[in-house]
């Protein structure tokens, strides 16, 4: 099967040869890249023949990177298919972009074992649209209590190690996690709040949850967190990955770190640079997730480290929840929001406003989440056809009933939107497609 | 004026104008409550829910009372007793209360937001009687007329509220109510139990008991509850009697007309003395006469009542 997708603009950060390319055709042939280049290097009449391809996409006016990555997702399953499949999980990440995703630990059983792994693995093939690369537990059953065995993780396809949902408050055990963690080059994604200070919290603490009467979760519930596994990283010397950061305390501490040369890295999501606190309005559950949605100086703050670098990567926190766990009383809700099939738009939102190029919101997006997974990457020949394309002037208005997600759970519904994926390739298999609509 | 809301979910939804008129109206009925014939026909075939999912003694009798003084058919479900011990969520525990036609749903409910949920979603009018630690609308409203009644106006006047004002539903309902009419407010408690942002909410703060009690007109002790040593708001009952309660000893620092109340229930010897509680200056068992006569109104006015009140 070969494959030309014609006359887009190659957008592609990890690749010196091809930053940011003007009309390029780039030629697929049985699921890898086989050729990059502008027509001059091949024949106008090579490319002109239809019958030398079984595919023609037309790109012109499109920007063509490397797959997207979305390395903060919650799949569900196995255990709680009633709000996510693989399969719909997958298909929700095609649509919004992503070729890939990384899919947490706390699932029902948590992956902490080869075979939940392994498990995750298959059904994600079977499912065929995005690939999924599991991240397993820091602690047997995300209890907190026990290490898990990262060797045979690794071994059967785990990229990262974390608790996320929980945090790991005993210092002593994520130290050691760091460490035998370490001996494997698999990165901590840590998860940072203090369940003390976080106590019973349901939102951001501030005016507005005192005129709600909402009990608040601290700033510090997080930043005191992120200041210790930097401590620990320290020490250790272990890859460490500070998952949606959400606070102005915590962008400056990770920015400190990388400044005396900790290797930290750090992402925040969506609706961190996109709502503030007072999105909560009348008890909003759609409003409500772990972290809270912060104060507008936090927002300020989020934003200036996407700028500057401090947050390298945008990760969407997808935490797929139905009515029965949204449809509540504020306090009884659960935590989190979908994001895939809306992160992408919003995310373009901070190429409009000027805060972002488009190329570092790909590398936010797509390389420094490959980078920190150790995923193979890019546009170039022999690599895997994993590649979106974007319009940047396609305007719509979010609808979530298209979501292929099987919940619902966003605060951007009928929000209008400019900008979105337009077509996603998966090594060469066309697995979302709305270029011509 | 039209009373036009169809719930009465807290204070910062009513304007000063809807505040004045439930005022008003809650006079009126409180005559009511003084006849050898405590009932009049207003609210006759009405039915009323009170929707209890959290303990409640006084509210919930002076709601019943207010009903039963208008006419209007009363049921009492309590969480214990229905079926969301058994898993049925909320909203369809409310909607089956409304497929039986009832015209108020008196709600309350340790979840704070709770009976804004349901008024989304009912046709029948939400009386909040308390979310969590939200808000808590009639009781401010009869604290307000019980005020109003002994100084003739709010404006101007100086209220102290003491206690845990960060788990108090009655002082967020009644900061929002007294500043909307022109009072100043002034909270007291030790920092644990102040509310972060609450100097937003256009009221000053102080650690310090006795300022707030100089010169206030009125003076409302919180209820202090004993679990909250375990979330480390205080040390022990003892020293908070010694530093925020009200005594004698404190009192002197207060005017000669000074006001005490108390949303009640007292815990005599913790944040309030027995000899103030009872003392002359006390109004506490005046805010409950009170509260019949606000819940009336409350019940009267979301019906659409406009007909004996002066209708304009």
């Amino acid at each position: 099967m070969r494959i030309l997708i014609k006359g887009g603009s190659v957008l592609d950060p990890g690749n010196p040869d091809a930053k940011y390319k003007k009309v390029t055709n780039i030629i697929v042939e049985d699921g890898k890249i086989s050729e990059i280049s502008n027509s001059a290097n091949l024949t106008a009449d090579f490319i002109r023949a239809p019958q030398n391809f079984e595919c023609v996409i037309d790109a012109s006016g499109k920007i063509v990177t490397p797959g997207l990555i979305d390395m903060h997702v919650h799949l569900r399953e196995p255990g709680h298919e009633y709000k996510e499949t693989i399969e719909s999980g997958c298909l929700a990440a095609a649509r919004g972009g992503f070729t890939a995703v990384c899919a947490m630990p706390n699932t029902h059983p948590v992956n902490d074992s080869r075979q939940v792994t392994e498990h995750i693995i298959r059904k994600a093939a079977e499912a065929g649209a995005a690939r999924v690369f599991p991240a397993a537990a820091i602690s047997k059953g995300s209890q907190g209590k026990g290490l898990c065995e990262y060797g045979e993780l690794r071994e059967a396809g785990a990229v990262a190690l974390t608790d996320d949902g929980l945090p790991v408050m005993n210092s002593q055990l994520m130290r050691r996690a760091m460490e035998y963690a370490k001996g494997f080059g698999l990165p901590i994604i840590s998860h940072c709040e203090d369940i003390h200070l976080a106590a019973d919290g349901v939102m951001n603490e501030g005016a507005f949850a005192t005129r709600m009467g909402l009990a608040g979760i601290p700033n510090v519930a997080e930043s005191v967190m992120v200041m210790r596994d930097i401590a620990l990283c320290e020490i250790t010397g272990t890859r460490l990955h500070i998952a949606h950061v959400s606070t102005k305390e915590s962008v400056r501490a990770v920015r400190e770190a990388k400044k005396r040369g900790v290797r930290v890295t750090a992402e925040t999501a969506p609706h961190y640079f996109t709502l503030t606190d007072e999105s909560v309005g009348e008890y909003d559950t759609h409003a409500k997730m772990n972290p809270p949605l912060r104060s507008s100086e936090d927002r300020e703050a989020i934003i200036e480290g996407l700028a500057d670098g401090t947050l390298d990567v945008i990760a969407t926190d997808h935490a797929p929840h139905s009515v029965l766990e949204k449809e509540v009383e504020f306090d009884q809700a659960a935590n989190g929001i979908i994001g895939l099939e809306t992160s992408l738009s919003l995310s373009l939102g901070l190429v409009v406003k000027g805060i972002l190029t488009m190329e570092s919101l790909i590398e936010k997006m797509s390389a420094n989440p490959a980078r920190i997974l150790g995923l193979e990457y890019g546009i170039k020949p022999g690599m895997p056809a994993d590649v979106t394309i974007i319009d940047p002037d396609r305007a719509y208005v979010v609808n979530a009933d298209n979501f292929r997600s099987l919940s619902r759970n966003t605060p951007f519904d009928g929000w209008e939107m400019k900008g979105k994926a337009v077509l996603t390739m998966v090594g060469g298999n066309i697995v979302f497609d709305e270029l011509s609509t | 004026m039209h009373f036009s809301k169809k719930d009465i979910l807290d204070m910062a939804s009513l304007s000063a104008g809807e505040i004045t008129l439930i005022l008003d109206t809650a006079e009126k009925m409180k005559e009511i409550s003084e006849r050898p014939v405590k009932k009049v026909p207003t609210l006759r075939g009405k039915t009323i829910v009170l929707f209890f999912h959290e303990p409640s003694t006084r509210t919930r009798a002076s709601f019943d009372l207010a009903a039963k003084r208008l006419s209007a058919d009363s049921i009492s479900i309590s969480a214990g007793s229905s079926s969301m011990v058994k898993g049925e969520t909320l909203i369809d525990t409310a909607r089956n209360i409304e497929a039986m036609n009832a015209d108020i749903v008196v709600m309350r409910h340790g979840s704070s937001g709770a009976p804004h949920m349901l008024a989304k979603r009912l046709r029948s009018a939400v009386i909040n009687a308390g979310d969590g630690i939200h808000a808590h609308p009639s009781q401010a409203l009869l604290d307000m007329m019980t005020v109003r009644e002994n100084k003739g106006t709010l404006r101007g006047l100086k209220i102290a509220i003491i206690g845990d004002i960060s788990h108090s539903r009655v002082a967020r309902s009644n900061i929002a109510g007294f500043v909307k009419m022109g009072s100043r407010v002034i909270l007291a408690g030790p920092p644990t139990m102040m509310p972060k942002g609450v100097g937003t909410l256009g009221v000053s703060l102080t650690y310090d008991a006795e300022e707030a009690i100089r010169d206030a007109d009125v003076i409302m002790m919180l209820r202090i509850q004993k679990e909250r040593q375990k979330g480390f708001l205080m040390s022990t009952e003892r020293e908070y009697a010694c530093i925020y309660g009200l005594h004698e000893e404190r009192l002197r620092h207060a005017k000669d007309d000074v006001l005490i109340m108390h949303p009640g229930p007292i815990n005599r010897g913790v944040e309030i003395s027995s000899r103030v509680a009872d003392g002359p200056y006390s109004i506490i068992l005046d805010q409950v006469t009170n509260g019949v006569a606000v819940r009336m109104a409350l019940l009267y006015l979301v019906l659409g009542g406009v007909r004996d009140a002066d209708s304009d």
